[in-house]
């Protein structure tokens, strides 16, 4: 466990009687008054004496999640840095909390109870792996622990979970997977052959794809799902249907370099179209040895890695602000790749937080304000891209507790990624499967 | 004289855990409860190593599959849960005795391979069928579809005393086990099997009988856990968990009524308090059990009733 250092009231003397304080105020008032500083040191004092707001981290620092979980910390506390120094949540500023929760449900499970029970946190946040997510926020609800994720999981949006659970930062993979159909119809074919983790993570991918692709015309003209065990991939490529126009894949964990190694061994030069998910490649090297049959790919993006020709402003300044150089990796250590598709969604969740509050009126951690909270950030719609939403602007359904964004299609050219089309938000929407706001509280 | 302290002692453990609830502070009660639900895996687990002599590294099958069976049953059937309670105990009990039918044709490293094989098969059997069980993301189970009687399995006081009641009766369910005729076969089994066999004792039978009540209280388990916190995922399956109750029962004691116990709640907050301290806590808690090893050979409570403690069943 990590506590970021805040200041906090002092309690060595004990009590100090109301006309001693207020003896003190007026004095200070009363001299910075006449020196006339008062506007801004009015401000600091509000902000250095006002309570923390405590929000728990749920991190993924050890286990299967840690490459992310390692970039999700570095990224949050980044944002953490600027909102306390631009005068914290609603004048109070932040402590943050982190616990490992070893990318275990139970574990996280038992994170959250900490957060609640012994560190008392306001909010909990954080959650990527969509395991954890499952096994934490049923123990979330049960504490009405307001709990912000950043999975891209569908399992909020499908109505799985509780009112207590939301998804602000992050679009969910029937999102993105949806919004990618009709640009790879048009672009690049309609008869397509998937390969895909065989769990839960590669059947969202086979089922909104497969329905998105047919709704543009095309077809899915065979289905390779991939054990999880599996080390060694030649055997399914001869199992690809000759007239497959598009190879899509989304391979995660170690077996990608090996995966696409081979793969290259199969087609040489003569192969389909080739379109990826970079959850793949979440922080591996485009430049690693073995990935140079991807050269001229496509690949999904949330966030473009590299920094684009147009970079934004708000790019500039988040990747500043994280450590990140324009090839995506950390400014200390170029080889040190960032999980740039999705840690944005922390520093984005936690803007999202702090509007949250400020307009709920949320001063602790009761039932009350809690549903404030809930319902406040039920009320939002969307945001603007800025310095605050630097991958671009949203919309946000508050029945669903889910966010919707742009999305980004990348072509690999010299062992970097090119975006070549960027999504309508219009494009990742779809019919609400639930309606979170009618659950109790 | 021995049989009085022994019930003395496991008595005033069960007492010890009724009147915690009183004064402990809400995280460590929901974790004693978590505590309570894992040993009883534990327990489980406990018959056949520490018992029967069988060395399972598959054991997380039989949680699992009690897990599985309760909660599935209340997520698509709508069963209430003292019904899938029961489904999810008898699902492990006779799946442990299919189980047992096959493996217990083989000993020693075959065992161990032929137990991790099957369980690895029911891992892969639970991503294989995703739709549903919703493979390796799993399940949570709705606040509304966990109630009895009008009690929602939320409230922590009745999740604790219901826990508790659960571990009470694995424990005395051991306990008698031990104590019995058919306990005292396991045990021998356990030291020469040959000579039991030598004596006339149908041992296959023996062992069957301790995998299944093994599998009976680790799928107990797993349904209540399923119930009371309301999660259904294949990291239950996975080797991790095998490994878990192997670690509880050796820290704690095989061979020792309340090893599992002592074993779950000393692998726990040796994970709490270190993680409190370092970020790098796995390989303090590593050094930590490197050296509960050293000094500890035959876990806390078998040392102990190695040195003075002879009683100790």
């Amino acid at each position: 466990m990590t506590r970021s250092k805040t200041p906090k009231p002092d309690k060595r003397n004990g009590s100090i009687s109301r006309r001693a304080a207020l003896k003190g105020l007026g004095a200070v008032a009363g001299g910075t008054a006449a020196l006339g500083l008062a506007p801004g040191f009015v401000r600091y004092i509000q902000v250095s004496a006002a309570e923390p707001i405590k929000i728990g981290f749920q991190a993924h620092r050890t286990g299967i999640g840690a490459a992310y979980g390692r970039w999700y910390e570095r990224t949050t506390n980044a944002a953490v840095k600027l909102i306390n120094e631009a005068g914290g949540i609603a004048g109070r500023p932040i402590e943050l909390i982190t616990e490992d929760d070893g990318t275990d449900p139970k574990r996280g499970a038992e994170v959250v109870e900490k957060f609640a029970s012994q560190h008392q946190v306001d909010i909990t946040f954080g959650t990527l792996f969509s395991h954890v997510v499952m096994g934490s926020a049923p123990r979330a609800g049960e504490l009405k622990m307001p709990y912000y994720v950043v999975s891209e999981g569908h399992h909020v949006a499908s109505g799985a979970l509780n009112r207590y659970t939301f998804q602000p930062g992050i679009t969910d993979v029937k999102a993105q997977v949806s919004s990618m159909a009709p640009w790879v119809a048009k672009n690049l074919g309609k008869k397509v052959t998937m390969i895909f983790p065989d769990y839960a993570f590669g059947y969202d991918h086979r089922d909104y794809f497969s329905a998105a692709i047919e709704k543009q015309g095309g077809e899915v003209v065979k289905l390779l799902p991939i054990p999880a065990t599996e080390t060694s991939y030649t055997k399914y490529f001869p199992q690809i249907p000759s007239d497959t126009e598009v190879l899509y894949h989304v391979m995660v964990g170690p077996g990608v370099l090996t995966f696409v190694k081979e793969m290259g061994e199969f087609y040489g030069s003569n192969r389909p179209q080739i379109f990826g998910f970079i959850d793949s490649l979440e922080a591996v090297d485009m430049a690693s040895p073995g990935l140079e049959f991807l050269d001229g790919t496509y690949f999904w993006e949330a966030y473009p890695r590299y920094a684009q020709a147009n970079q934004s402003g708000a790019d500039k300044f988040y990747r500043a602000a994280v450590g990140v150089d324009a090839n995506g990796a950390s400014l200390e250590d170029a080889k040190d790749v960032s999980t740039y598709s999705h840690m944005f969604g922390c520093w984005e969740t936690l803007y999202i937080i702090k509007e949250a509050v400020e307009a709920s009126g949320y001063q602790s951690a009761t039932d009350a304000d809690k549903k404030k909270l809930i319902e406040a950030t039920e009320a939002m719609s969307g945001w603007k891209e800025g310095n605050e939403h630097p991958q671009g602007d949203k919309t946000f359904s508050g029945q669903l507790h889910q966010c919707f964004g742009h999305q980004f299609i990348s072509k690999v050219a010299g062992g970097k990624l090119e975006v070549v089309h960027r999504t309508e938000i219009a494009d990742g929407t779809y019919e609400p499967e639930t309606d979170y706001t009618k659950m109790a509280l | 004289m021995e049989r009085n302290r022994s019930l003395a002692l496991h008595g005033g453990a069960l007492l010890i855990l009724f009147l915690l609830q009183f004064v402990l502070p809400p995280y460590h009660y929901t974790n004693f409860t978590r505590i309570m639900v894992l040993a009883v895996y534990g327990i489980g687990y406990n018959i056949l190593i520490g018992y029967t002599g069988l060395l399972s590294l598959g054991h997380a099958m039989f949680l699992a599959s009690g897990m599985y069976a309760a909660g599935l049953a209340v997520h698509y059937i709508g069963v209430d849960p003292v019904s899938a309670f029961v489904l999810g105990s008898v699902a492990a009990l006779a799946f442990a005795t299919a189980v047992g039918l096959v493996a217990l044709r083989t000993t020693g490293v075959s065992f161990m391979i032929v137990t991790m094989m099957f369980s690895q098969a029911c891992y892969l059997l639970i991503l294989y069928f995703n739709e549903v069980t919703r493979g390796d993301e799993g399940i949570a189970i709705s606040e509304a579809a966990r109630q009895i009687a009008g009690f929602s399995l939320t409230n922590p006081i009745l999740r604790y005393n219901l826990a508790l009641a659960l571990f009470a009766g694995a424990l005395i369910l051991c306990y008698a086990l031990i104590r019995s005729r058919v306990g005292r076969v396991l045990i021998a089994i356990r030291e020469n099997e040959e000579r039991v066999k030598m004596l006339g004792y149908h041992t296959f039978r023996y062992k069957l009988l301790a995998l299944a009540l093994s599998g009976l209280l680790s799928g107990a388990a797993g349904a209540s856990y399923a119930l009371m916190f309301g999660y259904v995922g294949a990291t239950f399956a996975a080797i991790e968990y095998s490994i878990f109750a192997l670690l509880w029962v050796l820290l704690g004691g095989a061979g020792t009524v309340l090893g599992p116990i002592i074993g779950a709640l000393l692998m726990f907050y040796l994970v709490e308090w270190t993680s409190d301290v370092t970020e790098s806590y796995r390989i303090v808690v590593g050094a930590a059990l490197v050296l509960l090893t050293l000094f500890f050979p035959k876990g806390i409570l078998g040392t102990l009733r190695e040195k003075r403690l002879r009683w100790l069943p």
